[in-house]
Order: C-alpha cells, then sequence, then structure tokens
C-alpha cells in the first residue's frame, strides 16, 4: 500500500499548491516541499528497512531464481483494473526502484527549492505541474502492468510540456513542441510494441494480459522480437537520448525554467535507461543480443558526439546539455554491455549524472537569474564577483569530466570496465570520450568563470538555499565517489534478477578470455599511440 | 608506528578540507598556518612511518592497511587501502619533506597574492593526491591520485586565472595528460578483465603465473601503462604541456612539475616492475622514450630564454634518464635519480622563483645577470643545484645518480652501445645548459634592479635542499668508490636488482665509465664558461647566424611537437566543431518539420477562398467523373 | 404541330446549362451569379419537363415543381445574403469574399 502512497502525496499535493497559490505563493511554495519531502522520507524508511535484504543475491530456488518474477519483490500492489483487456493496477518496488524513487523525489525537492526565486508568475500552476509531473514519474518507475507503465509514461508529459512551454524561455513554444512530438511519437511505437506483445502471448496461451511478469518469455519469432524490440528501443532511446534521436534534449533543457531542466536532466531521461533495464531487456533478451553491436556503436557515437558539440556550444544551458548526451551514452553502452559491472555502473551513472549535470543546471539558472543571460561570450572572470560560485562549478565540472573521487568516475569506470569484456573498441573510445569531456568542462570553466572580468558585472554570490542545494549534492558525489557502496547493495539483487531473466539467451554468454586478449592484441597493432612502440 | 599509515594523506586532505570549510574565514596567517602545518604534520608522520618501517622492516618488506572496501561488485573489491614497501617510502619522503619546504617557502612567497588561501587549499589537495597516488595498494586507487594531481596541476598552472594565456596552459596540461590517462585506463580495464584485480601486488603475481614472458597481452599491457606514464610525466610524444606548465607560481614548478607528479609515470613503471620483466618490446618502448625524450628535451633547454622554461625541459630531459633507466632494467637506478633530481630540480625551481619575484617579475634570463653578489644565499644554492643537475663529480648527488643511469644503459641485459652514447650526449648537453643558466644569471652585467630579498622562510627551504643535493649521493656509491650502498640494499627489498649481464657490463661498472663522464662533465661546463662569459657575444653572434638560427627556433620551440598537434589534432576537432555546432542530425529532424511546411504550403496554395475558382474546380471535376463514367 | 423531341429538348437544357456554369465562372455581380444559377436550375427543370413528356410520366412535372420551390427559396436565401453581403462588403463583387483562403 505504500507504494500507491508515492504517486498519491505528490498527485494529490499538486491542485493544493495550486489552490494555495492563488491566495498565497509561499504556501504553494510549502506544499510543494511537503509533497515531495514526505514521500522522500517515506522511500528513505522503506529502504532502510529492506536495506538488509536488498544486499542479497537470490537463492537457486525459491523466490527470484527465476529472476524479477513473483514474489522477488520488496512490496508490490496488485488489483484489477480493466479485467476485460487484461489490464491490471500493478505496482511493485525493488533496490533499482527504491533508487529511482530517491532520485525522483529529491530532485523533485531540489526543483521546487530552486525555483524559489526565480519564478515569480503563475506560482500555483507552476507547483501543480512540478508536483504531477513527479507523481507521474514515480508511476512511471512503480508500474510493472504494461499498460500502466505506458499511462504514467505519457502522462508526465503533459506537466513537463507546460513547464517548458509556460516559464520557459526564448524559443520556448518550439521547444517544448519538438519535445512533445519526440517523445509522443517513440512513445507510440512502444504502445504498438506492447500491443502486439499482448496479442502475440494471447494468441500463445489464451491469457491476454498486460502484466509484465507473465510476459517475460513469451515464444515468438526471431524477426518478430526484434522489430518490437525496436519499439521499445525508439522510445527509450529518445527519452534516454541516444544519438541520433537525442535532438530534442538541447533544445528543451535550454529553454525549460532551471526547475524544469533538473527535472528533465534529473529523472525523466533515465526513464529511457530504466526502461530498457526492467522492460526491454528482459522481454527481447535475444533480440537485444542481436541488436548489441549497433547499440554500442550508437552508444559510443553519442559519448564523443556530444561531447564534442559540448564543446561548440556558446550557449551555457546548451552546453550542459550535450553533455548529457554524452554521459547518456555511456548509459547506453553499459546497458548492452549487461554484466554485472556494466550494469552496477549504469545505476550509479544514473544517480551520479542527476547530481552532477542538475547541480549545473541550477548553477546556470542562478547566473541567469543574475545576469540575464546564458551566453558564455558574455561571461568571464566570474570567479571574481563570485568565487564561491566558482568553485562550485568547478566542482560540478569535473565531476563532469569523470574526475576519481567523485560518483560519476566510479560509474563511468564499472560501466567501461563492464563494456571492455563485451567489445574492447568501445571501452576505447567510450574513455576518449572522457578527454573530450576534459575539452568543454575546462573551456566552459575558462569562459565563465577565469580569466579577467570585462563586463562590468556584478552581482551577489551564492544565496543561503543555493549553498545548502550544493552543499548536500557535492557531498552526495562525494561520498559516491568514495563509497558507492550502498548504492550497489541496494541494487545487487535487482541486477542479480536482471541477469537471470536473460540467463538462457545469447546475452548471457561470457565472453571469452582467450578471445578477449586476441582483439586486445589487434588494439595495439592498429592503434599503436604509445609513442615509442617499435 | 605503521598503522599511522593513513596519517600520511589523511593530514593533508583535513587541510584541504579545513581550508575549503573556513575560507573566508581565515586570515592569511591561518590559511598558512593550515596550510603548511598539515603538511608539517604529515612529514612527521611519514618521517615515523618510513623511520620505523627502515628500522625495523615488516614482514614481507611491506605493509598493508585496508582503511575500507571502496566498492564490491561482482567480484571486484578495490579497497581504500595503503601499501608502504621501499618504492613507496622513496616518494612518500620526497613528497612530504620536499613538500613541507615548498609550502614553507609559499607563505613568503605568495604572501601578498590576493589568492592566499585558494593556494594553499590546491598545494594541499595535491599533496594529499600525491600520496594517494604512491600509497595506493590498488591501481584503482593509484588512478583516483593520479587524476587528482592532475586536477591539481591544472589549477595551480591556470592560479592566477585572470589571464587567459595561464589558464590556456592549464587546460593544455591537463588535456594532454588526460590522453594518456586514457591509454592507462585502457591498461586497468585489460589487466581487470585479464586477470581479475586491480590490487598491485596480487595483479603482479596473477600476471607472472599466468602470462608466459614477451606475450602479447602482457607487451600491450605495459604498453597502455607507458602510454600513462609518457603523459603524467611529459615524455615524447606527450611532452608539451610541461613548458607551458610553468605559468602557475614558482612553488607549484617546483612542486608539481619538478619533484613529485612528473615523477609518477616513473613511479607507476617502477611500481608494476615485474609486468614490464615480462614484456621485453614495451621495455624496448620505455627505453626508447627516455633516450629520445631526455635528448630532444636537453637540446630545447639549450636555448631557452625564460629561466622557469630552460628549468621545465631540463626536467622533461632528466625524466627522460628515470625512463631511460627503467627501459633498460635498471630499476633502482631510476628510482635513485629519481631521488636525487627532486632535491636539485626543487631547489632551482625555488632559487629561480626567488631571482624572479628580487627582479619584479622578469623571466628572460638575458635580462638578468650580475645576481651573484646580491643574492648571494641564491647564488650559492642555485650553484649547487645546478652543479647536481650537471652532475659535478664526487660532492653533488646528481653525479652519482646519472652516473649510475649511464652505466645502466650499457651495463645491463638491456643496454646497448647507442643508449649509452645518447646518454652520454645528453649529459653534455645538461652540463651546458645548466652551467649557462649560472653564468648568465648570477655573473656578468646586471641588467635589471633587484627589488626584493627572500627572507628566512624562502632561504631556508633552499639552503636545506643544497644540503639534500649533496648528502643524498652518498647512499649509493659506486663499487669502484666503495662498498656503501644502503639505498640499494633497502630497494632491493621491493625491486629487482641492477643486474650487470651486459656484453659491456664490466666497463660500465668500473672506474673508467666514470671517467668517461666525469671527462664530460668538467669539459661541458669549462666549454659553457667559454660561451656565456667570455664568448659570449660569439656566441650570440653564432646563434643568430641564418645556418644555426632555424635550428636554434626550432629547439626553442619545442622541435615542433605543438605545431603539429595544433594542425593534426586541435585544429580538425575545432573546425569540426565549429561545423557542426547547431547539430548536424538536427538538421534532419528540421528537414522533416521542412517537408511537412512545404507539403502544407503547396496544398494550402489551393485553398484561394474564391468561391468562383472552387466552382470551376468543382465542376471540372464532375466532368472528369462523368468522362471517366461514360467512355470506360 | 410538330414534336420536338427529346434531343432537342435536352440539347436546349445542356446549352442553358453551360450558359449559366459559364456565367457562375466568368461574373462577380453576386445579383448576376444568383441569376446564372437560376438559369442552371431551370436547364435542370427543362430536363425533368422533357423527360417526363417522353416517358409519359407526371414525375418529371413534379420534380419541376420541386425546383420551381427551391429556385424560390435559394432566391431569399441568396438575395438576403446579397443585402450582408453588400453591407460588408461594401459592394457586390464575390472575388471580394476570400476569408477562407487557406
Amino acid at each position: 500500500m505504500i507504494l500507491l502512497w508515492y504517486i498519491l502525496i505528490p498527485a494529490v499535493a499538486a491542485p493544493l499548491a495550486w489552490l494555495a497559490g492563488r491566495r498565497s505563493e509561499v504556501a504553494a511554495r510549502w506544499i510543494a516541499v511537503a509533497g515531495t519531502a514526505a514521500p522522500l522520507a517515506l522511500v528513505a524508511g522503506q529502504w532502510i528497512a529492506a536495506a538488509g535484504t536488498l544486499g542479497e543475491t537470490f537463492a537457486a530456488s525459491g523466490p527470484g531464481a527465476a529472476g524479477l518474477v513473483a514474489g522477488s519483490w520488496i512490496a508490490d500492489l496488485k488489483t484489477a483494473w480493466i479485467e476485460s483487456l487484461g489490464i491490471s493496477f500493478f505496482l511493485a518496488a525493488d533496490g533499482l526502484t527504491l533508487i529511482m524513487l530517491l532520485l525522483t523525489f529529491a530532485l523533485g525537492l531540489l526543483a521546487v527549492l530552486c525555483s524559489w526565486r526565480g519564478i515569480t508568475q503563475r506560482v500555483g500552476v507552476f507547483h501543480l505541474m512540478v508536483l504531477w509531473t513527479v507523481a507521474g514519474l514515480a508511476g512511471v518507475f512503480l508500474a510493472l502492468d504494461l499498460f500502466l507503465f505506458y499511462f504514467f509514461f505519457e502522462m508526465m508529459l503533459i506537466p513537463m510540456y507546460f513547464l517548458i512551454a509556460v516559464w520557459g524561455h526564448e524559443r520556448r513554444i518550439y521547444s517544448a513542441i519538438k519535445f512533445f512530438i519526440f517523445t509522443q511519437v517513440s512513445g507510440l511505437l512502444m504502445l504498438v510494441a506492447i500491443i502486439a506483445l499482448v496479442f502475440i502471448h494471447g494468441r500463445e496461451t489464451g491469457v491476454y494480459t498486460f502484466d509484465f511478469t507473465q510476459l517475460l518469455g513469451t515464444p515468438m519469432a526471431a524477426s518478430t522480437a526484434f522489430l518490437l524490440m525496436l519499439g521499445f528501443f525508439a522510445a527509450f532511446a529518445v527519452k534516454l537520448p541516444a544519438w541520433p534521436l537525442h535532438t530534442w534534449l538541447p533544445d528543451a533543457h535550454t529553454d525549460a525554467p532551471t526547475a524544469g531542466s533538473v527535472l528533465l536532466a534529473g529523472v525523466l531521461i533515465k526513464i529511457g535507461a530504466y526502461g530498457m533495464l526492467r522492460f526491454m531487456v528482459p522481454l527481447f533478451p535475444g533480440a537485444v543480443a542481436e541488436f548489441r553491436t549497433w547499440a554500442l556503436v550508437l552508444g559510443v557515437v553519442g559519448v564523443i558526439y556530444g561531447a564534442v558539440l559540448a564543446y561548440a556550444q556558446s550557449d551555457m544551458k546548451r552546453l550542459v546539455a550535450y553533455t548529457s548526451v554524452s554521459h547518456m551514452g555511456f548509459v547506453l553502452i553499459g546497458v548492452f554491455a549487461w554484466n554485472e559491472l556494466a550494469l552496477q555502473g549504469v545505476i550509479l551513472q544514473l544517480v551520479c549524472h542527476a547530481l552532477s549535470t542538475g547541480a549545473l543546471f541550477i548553477l546556470v539558472g542562478g547566473l541567469q537569474d543574475r545576469i540575464h543571460t546564458r551566453d558564455l561570450g558574455k561571461m568571464g572572470g566570474l570567479w571574481q564577483v563570485a568565487p564561491r560560485m566558482g568553485g562550485t562549478a568547478m566542482f560540478f565540472a569535473m565531476a563532469s569530466l569523470g574526475l576519481p573521487g567523485l560518483g560519476n568516475f566510479v560509474a563511468e569506470f564499472l560501466i567501461l570496465a563492464g563494456v571492455w569484456q563485451v567489445s574492447e573498441w568501445a571501452a576505447v573510445l567510450g574513455a576518449v570520450g572522457l578527454v573530450f569531456a576534459t575539452v568543454y568542462a575546462l573551456w566552459m570553466m575558462q569562459r565563465a568563470f577565469q580569466g579577467e572580468e570585462t563586463h562590468g558585472l556584478r552581482f551577489a554570490d551564492l544565496t543561503k538555499i543555493e549553498t545548502g542545494i550544493f552543499a548536500s549534492m557535492i557531498a552526495a558525489l562525494v561520498l559516491l565517489g568514495f563509497w558507492p557502496q550502498p548504492l550497489i547493495t541496494t541494487a545487487r539483487q535487482t541486477v542479480d534478477g536482471l541477469q537471470r531473466m536473460t540467463a538462457q539467451s545469447a546475452l548471457a554468454q561470457p565472453a571469452d578470455p582467450g578471445e578477449a586478449a586476441a582483439a586486445a592484441a589487434e588494439t595495439e597493432t592498429a592503434g599503436g599511440d604509445e609513442g615509442g612502440a617499435p | 608506528m605503521l598503522s599511522l599509515l593513513w596519517l600520511i594523506p589523511a593530514l593533508p586532505a583535513a587541510g584541504f578540507v579545513l581550508l575549503v570549510l573556513l575560507n573566508r574565514r581565515l586570515g592569511r596567517a591561518g590559511a598558512a598556518w593550515i596550510g603548511a602545518g598539515s603538511v608539517g604534520l604529515s612529514m612527521l608522520a611519514a618521517l615515523l612511518v618510513c623511520g620505523s618501517f627502515i628500522v625495523s622492516p615488516p614482514a614481507g618488506d611491506a605493509c598493508r592497511q585496508v582503511l575500507w572496501t571502496w566498492m564490491d561488485v561482482a567480484g571486484f573489491t578495490p579497497a581504500i587501502g595503503f601499501y608502504l614497501d621501499a618504492v613507496s617510502v622513496v616518494w612518500v619522503l620526497v613528497i612530504t619533506v620536499v613538500g613541507f619546504l615548498i609550502h614553507l617557502y609559499s607563505t613568503e612567497h605568495m604572501e601578498h597574492d590576493e589568492g592566499f588561501t585558494r593556494f594553499f587549499t590546491y598545494l594541499n589537495l595535491f599533496v594529499f593526491s600525491m600520496l594517494v597516488l604512491v600509497l595506493a595498494d590498488n591501481l584503482l586507487l593509484l588512478y583516483l591520485g593520479w587524476e587528482g594531481v592532475g586536477l591539481c596541476s591544472y589549477l595551480l598552472i591556470a592560479f592566477w586565472q585572470k589571464d587567459p594565456q595561464n589558464v590556456y596552459s592549464g587546460r593544455k596540461a591537463f588535456i594532454v595528460t588526460r590522453v594518456g590517462d586514457t591509454a592507462l585506463i585502457a591498461g586497468l580495464f585489460l589487466l581487470l578483465t585479464q586477470l581479475g584485480t586491480l590490487e598491485i601486488q596480487p595483479l603482479l603475481r596473477a600476471a607472472e603465473q599466468t602470462w608466459a614472458p614477451d606475450s602479447t597481452v602482457a607487451v600491450v599491457a605495459a604498453l597502455l601503462i607507458l602510454g600513462g606514464a609518457v603523459g603524467k610525466s611529459a615524455q615524447v610524444p606527450l611532452q608539451t604541456w610541461l613548458p607551458d606548465a610553468m605559468a602557475g607560481p614558482s612553488p607549484v614548478s617546483a612542486l608539481i612539475h619538478a619533484a613529485t607528479m612528473v615523477t609518477a609515470g616513473v613511479y607507476l613503471i617502477a611500481r608494476t616492475t615485474p609486468l614490464f620483466e615480462l614484456a621485453g618490446d614495451a621495455r624496448l618502448a620505455v627505453a626508447l622514450v627516455g633516450i629520445v625524450t631526455l635528448l630532444i628535451a636537453g637540446f630545447s633547454a639549450l636555448v631557452q630564454h625564460d629561466l622557469k622554461r630552460a628549468l621545465a625541459y631540463s626536467t622533461i630531459s632528466q625524466i627522460g634518464y628515470m625512463i631511460l633507466a627503467l627501459g633498460v632494467s635498471g630499476w633502482e637506478a631510476g628510482v635513485f635519480h629519481f631521488g636525487t633530481h627532486a632535491f636539485f630540480k626543487a631547489l632551482l625551481f625555488l632559487g629561480a622563483g626567488v631571482v624572479i619575484e628580487a627582479l619584479a617579475g622578469e623571466h628572460d634570463i638575458f635580462k638578468m645577470g650580475g645576481l651573484a653578489r646580491k643574492l648571494p644565499a641564491v647564488f650559492v644554492t642555485f650553484t649547487v643545484g645546478a652543479a647536481a643537475l650537471a652532475a659535478l663529480p664526487f660532492v653533488t648527488n646528481g653525479f652519482y645518480s646519472k652516473d649510475l643511469v649511464i652505466s645502466t644503459t650499457l651495463g645491463t641485459a638491456d643496454g646497448n652501445v647507442w643508449l649509452y652514447v645518447g646518454s652520454i650526449l645528453g649529459a653534455f648537453v645538461t652540463t651546458l645548459y645548466s652551467f649557462r643558466l649560472v653564468w648568465v644569471v648570477f655573473f656578468g652585467e646586471a641588467h635589471t634592479e633587484v627589488t626584493r630579498r627572500p627572507r628566512w622562510r624562502q632561504t631556508m627551504p633552499l639552503w636545506v635542499l643544497a644540503v639534500f643535493s649533496i648528502i643524498t649521493g652518498f647512499l649509493w656509491l659506486p663499487a669502484w668508490i666503495g662498498a656503501f650502498h644502503p639505498l640499494e640494499d633497502f630497494l632491493d627489498t621491493a625491486l629487482p636488482p641492477i643486474e650487470w649481464t651486459g656484453r659491456y657490463a664490466h666497463f660500465a661498472e668500473s672506474a673508467g665509465a666514470a671517467f668517461v663522464i666525469i671527462l664530460i662533465v668538467y669539459g661541458g661546463i669549462f666549454l659553457s664558461y667559454l660561451l656565456w662569459v667570455p664568448w659570449r657575444r660569439g656566441t650570440h653572434a653564432f646563434a643568430a647566424s641564418p645556418v644555426v638560427r632555424p635550428l636554434a627556433a626550432f629547439w626553442l620551440g619545442g622541435w615542433g611537437f605543438d605545431w603539429l598537434y595544433e594542425r593534426v589534432f586541435v585544429r580538425p576537432v575545432k573546425w569540426f566543431a565549429h561545423w557542426a555546432r547547431h547539430d548536424l542530425v538536427d538538421y534532419v529532424v528540421d528537414g522533416i518539420a521542412w517537408v511537412n511546411l512545404a507539403g502544407w504550403r503547396t496544398l494550402s496554395a489551393g485553398q484561394t477562398g474564391r468561391l468562383r475558382s472552387y466552382v470551376a474546380v468543382a465542376g471540372f471535376g464532375v466532368v472528369l467523373v462523368l468522362a471517366v463514367v461514360v467512355l470506360r | 404541330m410538330a414534336s420536338v423531341s427529346l434531343e432537342h429538348a435536352l440539347i436546349l437544357a445542356a446549352i442553358l446549362f453551360a450558359i449559366g456554369f459559364a456565367g457562375l465562372l466568368t461574373r462577380r455581380n453576386l445579383i448576376v451569379v444568383l441569376a446564372c444559377i437560376e438559369i442552371m436550375l431551370n436547364a435542370a427543370g427543362l430536363a425533368f419537363v422533357a423527360a417526363g413528356a417522353r416517358w409519359g410520366q407526371a414525375d418529371g412535372q413534379v420534380m419541376f415543381l420541386f425546383v420551381l420551390a427551391m429556385a424560390g427559396a435559394e432566391v431569399a436565401v441568396g438575395l438576403a445574403i446579397a443585402i450582408r453581403f453588400r453591407q460588408s462588403l461594401k459592394g457586390l463583387d464575390v472575388d471580394d469574399a476570400d476569408r477562407m483562403r487557406g
């Protein structure tokens, strides 16, 4: 029952905030704080209560032996909804869900806090939209009925659309519509795939159901599975976003209000990765194995392309947006590597990227509130004006380029180490992407914060709220950098379950060490970048 | 005592955290006390721990201290843990002692700088990262320190960040070293995948057990590690960042870009010695990198006008010697040269810092001159440093270590005559440029007024380092002088001893080989005296002659590496980024939108709103339909 | 009385219809347009009557009565539109009324 509260609390707080906002803006803000903080506390409580069991892998027999199916959840809730169509109201949570929920509510809270000063128009409606987005996100991460998942998946688009279109910046309508069309069209492809899957399953077994756990292992021709997998992949690749379906993201991030950017970068795009982990790969492991090479190529291209384009931007927010494209490329190759190292890395990357990029968006938003521009050409030397802001930006720039000691490094290391076992080339090129990450991160720092201050800009350094926000995010990233174990332990059972679900498929084939060595030798002869190599 | 090991890196880390948190609330004095004090305490802890390690070595001549398990994923369980053996003892002592002296020096050198607190914040973070690097018990933690020092190097090169040129130099350093780091991390992936662990000692044992000597995978792994070392230690082909790194304050150049960080590559290779022992081709690559670097950088140092740039090239060149020694299996010789070099090069940079400060920021050596009388303390200590750099026989530490390195290039099984001749030539060039600095800066006419004289916090480190630049050489005397080599015995507990098994080993070990070096050094010093004191005009004229000038310009610019990289790497990437800045993929998306718009425009052109045209179309439509029906 | 054959009547109706249609297309005055529509309606009515005479059935004449009634209604509505048209567009040129342009 607690699972329902995660969706209900923000969903109910939303109209309350709106109603309160007509009389008092501050009341609306506080209701929004309560509407995100309360479920955050609940998740934290559930997390602590379940911490003991999550670190264990499943036993060879009993619940979880076949992966994440009935009986393996730490909590679930299933009631009939539209029985005639086999649709049920099925919520369930495991370690991954808890992590995603923590992320959702924490960033929701941050989004509310960082809008405290910046949003002054239609405050009540704004918080209504934020809270509904949060509720929709919580639903996405909890739903295990494919129809219900699709329902939440689409539902949270609408408040997000309004967040961009109403409170956004210069090209907000364009960006909002672009965002909507991209996600909507790809979502429809997924819906088609879902319905087709249900019918195939129904024809085989006579049971028409949208229940994910029953749809697992539906027998079908390989070509059919591949097509259906592509339907899911389209939706999730757009969300992630994977190259070349990423172009909505820079526009949407740039024009969204800060809270919107934080939610987009922090949680919304994580749905792509979550959906692949939770649904796409377990449903179609064979097709995923077949698609692996292509996905690795897309991921690696995204890593490097995103980084190079980030370097090319002069709009600071757009720059940060492109870094997301680059970082999500790591997630994509990690998901398709599908071994424990890479999966743990992916989950960690989801959290760390949310923190580091979310912080950068809050920072850019704060800058924009102060100097009314995001153009790097009009900045420079801001360290002199606001040293604390400069130091903070430096920290998150370092997080973005994957500096060891911060969570992002652990995540990227684990991903690449996992990917190496599948494809050395993908791992090497991913690591090359980190060089480009250095280029854009340092370039951004130089253009905004270093050099001489020549534009006569004077403004206040970080406020107390901002200092609090950034301090908590810095602490979290450093903690994850030196002690990521809590998250790894939390996700262990999920990762184990996911791999059990695909154990019978081509995905699970372990890499042959001899082959890996031979390929590494090829790497050397073809690469030859070691300078003095004879 | 050994249980205090964790304190050595923890103290500077605590200093860093305090400086970050207190920041504004600290005055300069407070920042200086925390900054220098934390490193001073760390030095005391290091002296205690290393002292007890040397006096009563633990079982196995190494000790390991695990603080906590960093992560535990799929059987991969790197720890936040430290490992102390002879090699790390050498590095820890050098880092903390030189580090403390340089912190002390900085409290005076930077006293009027507006970023005083920031400076010590970065410096403490650096010392912490460097100590983690050399104490790490697994390669991942080593990599953490490795990147941490890279970050601090960037922050400190770009310390005076109002000048975009300084920031550029910092960025360049970070990015170029990160290229090498990519190779290193690929090496980590390879080792992890093949051997299942990154904990250094088990990993090395596993490599020895599972990999055949000279197997491809061993060579690849060693080469990837070499790639990392090449970047960090500014070796060819990734050496280009170090001369520009001189944009940072002088104490930074002394600590990071001379004594400690740039020798991380040497440490890494020494640390993974068994891997390189398995990979003959990789060792050859190491030796080639070393010899090429030391010669290229030596000639570049010879023509620099900027005092610090000259010292930077000499650093590259001296690290080339260390790498060369490692490449010919003279592991201990490389470590020895690191130890001596750290002292005399830090001394030279600190002395240069005082000189530059005294002349109100003048970097050009030809605008200095005549400083011997005005800055006597600096003159004496700087000369000691230059003598050590030039390997002045018997009295300087540089002589003993360089003599050993050069001997190994001939005396070990991996050595050969070419490497020997090259390193001799390098030694000759070294004497020329090191004494060139002494003659030009301290003798002759004064060109710039001295406006500031150092006080004790700057001169004391100079004297201490000068003493170290003499006495540390006596820790390992060559066999033909006497059987006193405590350092060798100590290093033997962690590294394979030098095996004099080469064809010319007998000669290499003898006084004869040393005599060659002595001859070269004295000859070089005498020649540099002639060139830059009595014949200086002639030298300038010679350098300006049409034949020599292009060559000198070529050397001055670092052999065109920057020029080449600018064209091959930087510009294409910039060009592509600029060309694609509106996102190429977005053109496709916009194209789809454009097709829709065009279709809409075409179709809506028919909607004229005129009744008569609608009627006409309808009428002709009816006629058409009827015609089709009737005539069919 | 020489009987008029069906063909002749139909040809006349067609000619009338074509005249009306041509007027509809070419004339811009709303009143003339309405008149042209009347001509076309009457052409259709003529065809009905002729056909009814040819088959000896009353249906043709009945249909013509309907056409007449419809023409009356059409003229009533059409003239009302014409008045509104003139008021809002200050003229009777049908081409001025192109607000439905896409």
